[in-house]
């Protein structure tokens, strides 16, 4: 279990090591600039179209979010947004497009190991530890947040 | 339209950072997720990425930051309504519907994948 666990982080970062050749440092940025700007234009394009449809804020973060993720789970399943993160790198590993990735890729990549502990557990290789930051900072700004009130 | 332009700007910066992050220190790209999204949520605690956002759009939303941000205006608006009990719900409730959405669509997308295929 321990061992395949970090076999899956290991095939990640060996991918991410391939997407990145350290000798062209400006080249992947200027691809990185472009895809990822690209991305969140695009989103942007979406916000307006659902604000536009009278959802409020919050709603329309949501299904612009619903409507990244989907997009980006159906293009890991086709096997093509692994390609994109070759060539834009970060560009696709940063936007909430990127974490969708990190969900199915590991997911499909895994479910030969099982459905419970191949499937169901390797799904959160990536998102696993960002959730647990981010939740636990989330209650240290809460904290502080009720106490300065 | 301008809001647009600054989209792309910005969320295409946030993606440069991320990849000279990425080339230039030995941090794995997990620990680069992590520390953006705690970052933006330290960031949106003190007010500052909700100002990002104004100007940015989709750029600073879309973004891992913005997920953290997200994560600190959701518990924000937990502790206004619930006082301390929102502290405990307002960061998982913020991020309820996306990830929601990712772990379905990465279950069906894997169900329906075959593993072995590769390329």
């Amino acid at each position: 279990m321990e061992t395949s666990k970090s076999q899956a982080v290991q095939d990640y970062e060996k991918l991410v090591r391939e997407i990145s050749p350290k000798s062209a440092v400006l080249y992947n940025s200027v691809k990185a600039f472009f895809v990822g700007g690209t991305i969140c234009a695009a989103a942007q394009l979406l916000y307006n179209f659902f604000e536009g449809r009278g959802f409020s804020r919050d709603d329309t973060g949501l299904l612009v979010a619903a409507v990244l993720i989907a997009a980006a789970v159906l293009l890991t399943a086709l096997r093509i947004y692994d390609r994109l993160a070759k060539f834009a790198g970060a560009g696709t590993i940063v936007p909430i497009t990127g974490f969708a990735n990190s969900i199915a890729a590991p997911a499909i990549e895994h479910k030969k190991e099982g459905m419970i502990l191949g499937l169901g557990a390797k799904m959160f290789v990536i998102a696993g530890p960002v959730i647990v930051y981010g939740t636990v900072t989330s209650v240290i700004v809460g904290l502080i947040y009720y106490f300065m009130k | 339209m301008n809001i647009i332009f600054w989209s792309f700007i910005i969320g295409g910066l946030m993606c440069v950072l991320g990849q000279i992050l990425i080339d230039l220190t030995k941090l794995s790209p997990a620990k680069i997720l992590v520390f953006f999204v705690v970052a933006g949520c330290i960031l949106g605690g003190l007010g500052i990425y909700e100002r990002l956002v104004d100007f940015a759009g989709a750029g600073a939303t879309v973004p891992l930051p913005g997920f953290g941000n997200l994560l600190a205006r959701g518990v924000k608006r937990a502790v206004d309504e619930r006082g301390l009990i929102g502290v405990i719900t307002g960061g998982f409730t913020a991020m309820a519907g996306g990830m929601t959405v990712a772990i379905v669509f990465g279950y069906l997308a894997a169900l329906v994948s075959s593993s072995g295929m590769k390329d």
